[in-house]
């Protein structure tokens, strides 16, 4: 971890000096225990902000839409990070000459939720060190294994290597590959379509729309979100359920082919909603229906933003019904 | 001054339910809101606070202020009935008296927000184990501040020692209360003391308000808000924010006007109808939010507002944390 920290102050200074980036994008020390906050890095002056550590959690690649795009920007990237790059070069939303990707073979980041439920009182200090994290409380001190408290969005990654990089600091790590990544997925399918909407309202219920989740999202770019537009308004402004309900589906589905699974929109919610059982939904369904996983190879367009000839089209209702299309 | 015991808590807030609905504290999934509840088992050891502030008890996230159909138009401005909410915490206590300054001021009654006031008693709940984001104190305030509460209870192990702060307060206390003794009291004092010091975070607010005055165009502003990603989580649970849109929801001849909570910090808060956008980018939305709180509020109320309850450095996805903004602005 120290290393890893030490070499991209490194590389964010080299990349400075040079005058090959503008920006580093990384993450420094935050203020409460458990947290880091991104860090926008003007001057070689300020590489010593830059820190590593499992609290590392934010999908910098959000900032690359958000900011000026003739800047030419350094980002600190996980393999999930990375993939959001890819995803966002596919769009044509970003250019790769202008961004220098600082790639890190990741091996989790932390769930402070599942730390704070473990400890009895608020942790006031935070240290990690090989693997494990040490929390200290005015009555307490617990050590966790690093592994065991990860984010679910972490369990199930495949990727933890960055698809694209410019820079690799570290070695590459061992892929997860053996992981059953939709087996709570499957699980939610087999229910009732009551049993499913009970725990869709359940989850989408305590929405606040403080629209966090696509904030914190790389591939939520749109520069007028449909929840904003007033003329048409496409759906009320409120908190009832029906309005939240339109939220969370329209956002899923705008992710059709585009989420890399992240986590980023969970981690940033402040209600704990599961905002991932949706996306990775249709994850699985772009999977199962296109064999194409987000962010992986920056020459493969989306399958919603391509055609071929051979696409499936047994979902298209000729008005007799569903039937087997062959080509 | 009074106590009672937590096993007596049951039956006065029973004797209450058929006058008052009564709000207080219920944890869904490890998220505390503030709910109606039906029986009352206590509050929960794990209560710290709200994630929502209870503001939204007299300031609905979503309200409707009247509705319509073919032509008869139907008022929703008032509560039905009384209510209680129970175990408020001191800083959210006088955030609602700043927002009285607002919705219940000198210039502007808004009747549905008084309304819901006036048919309200609110029991607060001391705050025996702060945590480190609280900087309460910094505001005047504190973790048994009595401010803007009816009754303040205070937590003394088996029982509830209870500061009656006004008579719409002591009129609903029941037989279940019993005078403490002098040991009671005593402790009470001791656990304040313990508690006050316990609050490590102080922030220096005076000062804040001139050089606010001369920042507007200051480069802080862009340092300052390139890593915030332009939620509305800071906005939407602080307990002293209060912009809200209104708008209308109709379909044929039927339909209702709502008024929904809004942040400054959306793009669309400011979009103009010519499609001009006065504030256009997180630069001028984040100034916006802290010259309001710290700058603004402050001329038009003589108040800051912040109680510093700490739910914006909690809830930051970004960790933005205010007590660093203050103190860089002296800074400055």
């Amino acid at each position: 971890m120290q290393d890893v920290q030490k070499k991209i102050r490194e590389e964010a200074r080299n990349l400075l000096a040079a005058r090959k980036v503008d920006l580093v994008i990384g993450f420094e020390k935050g203020t409460i225990p458990c947290r880091t906050s991104p860090v926008f890095v003007h001057k070689e002056d300020d590489v010593g902000k830059l820190v590593w550590n499992s609290f590392c959690e934010m999908n910098l690649a959000t900032y690359l839409t958000k900011i000026d795009k003739n800047k030419k920007v350094a980002v600190v990237a996980k393999g999930c990070d990375s993939r959001s790059i890819v995803a966002l070069l596919v769009e044509g939303q970003v250019k790769r000459e202008k961004i220098t990707v600082i790639g890190i073979p990741c091996q989790g980041m932390v769930d402070r939720r599942k730390i704070e439920r473990k400890v009895e009182g608020e942790i006031l200090e935070a240290e990690e060190e090989n693997g494990k994290i040490l929390v200290k409380g005015s009555s307490f001190e617990k050590v966790f294994k690093k592994e065991d408290y990860l984010y679910s969005s972490c369990r199930v990654c495949k990727h933890r290597n960055p698809s694209i990089y410019d820079i690799l600091i570290g070695e590459k790590v061992k892929e997860n590959t053996q992981v059953d990544e939709y087996a709570d997925v499957i699980e939610y399918e087999k229910k009732s379509p009551d049993e499913r909407w009970q725990y869709f309202e359940k989850e989408i219920g305590r929405c606040i729309r403080c629209y966090a989740c696509r904030q914190a999202c790389p591939t939520c770019y749109c520069e007028e979100c449909f929840v904003d537009s007033s003329n048409p308004k496409w759906i009320d402004k409120g908190v009832d359920l029906s309005d939240l309900a339109i939220w969370h589906i329209i956002r899923a589905y705008h992710q059709a082919g585009r989420c890399v699974d992240c986590g980023s929109c969970e981690r940033a919610c402040p209600m704990q909603i599961n905002l991932r059982f949706l996306t990775r939904k249709i994850n699985k369904e772009v999977k199962d229906y296109f064999n194409f996983e987000a962010g992986l190879d920056p020459a493969t367009p989306p399958p919603l933003a391509t055609f071929s000839v051979e696409d499936r089209q047994d979902f298209i209702d000729s008005g007799e019904g569903v039937k087997e299309t062959k080509l | 001054m009074k106590k009672i015991s937590k096993k007596e808590m049951n039956k006065f807030i029973q004797s209450l339910m058929a006058d008052y609905t009564i709000l207080a504290p219920v944890n869904i999934e490890g998220i505390f809101f503030f709910k109606p509840v039906a029986d009352f088992q206590g509050i929960d050891g794990e209560y710290k606070n709200s994630k929502k502030p209870p503001k939204e008890v007299f300031f609905p996230q979503t309200e409707t202020m009247f509705k319509y159909k073919d032509g008869k138009v139907e008022s929703t401005e008032k509560v039905k009935g009384k209510r209680i909410l129970l175990g408020v915490r001191p800083c959210d206590a006088r955030a609602n008296l700043l927002l009285d300054n607002v919705f219940a001021g000198e210039d502007y009654e808004d009747i549905y927000y008084t309304n819901k006031r006036e048919n309200t008693i609110i029991i607060g709940l001391a705050c025996n184990e702060p945590s480190s984001t609280c900087f309460c104190s910094s505001f005047g305030g504190g973790p048994f501040s009595k401010e803007g509460l009816d009754i303040l209870l205070i937590d003394i192990k088996d029982s509830y020692l209870v500061d009656t702060v006004t008579d719409k307060g002591g009129k609903i206390l029941t037989g279940e209360f019993k005078e403490a003794t002098d040991k009671e009291v005593k402790l009470a004092e001791k656990i304040k003391n313990e508690a006050e010091k316990k609050i490590k975070s102080r922030i220096r607010i005076e000062g804040i308000k001139e050089k606010l005055d001369a920042m507007f165009d200051d480069p802080f502003w862009d340092e300052l808000s390139e890593r915030c990603i332009g939620c509305g989580i800071c906005s939407y649970l602080c307990p002293t924010c209060h912009c809200f849109d209104i708008q209308d929801e109709a379909k044929n001849s039927q339909g209702r006007r709502v008024r929904n909570w809004d942040s400054c910090m959306f793009p669309l808060f400011t979009l103009q109808a010519s499609g001009h956008n006065p504030r256009p980018t997180g630069k001028e939305r984040m100034r916006q939010r802290i010259m309001h709180k710290f700058n603004y509020f402050v001329e038009n109320y003589k108040e800051v507002a912040c109680v510093g309850c700490g739910r914006c450095i909690i809830n930051c996805p970004v960790n933005i944390d205010i007590r660093k903004v203050l103190k860089k602005i002296l800074t400055i």
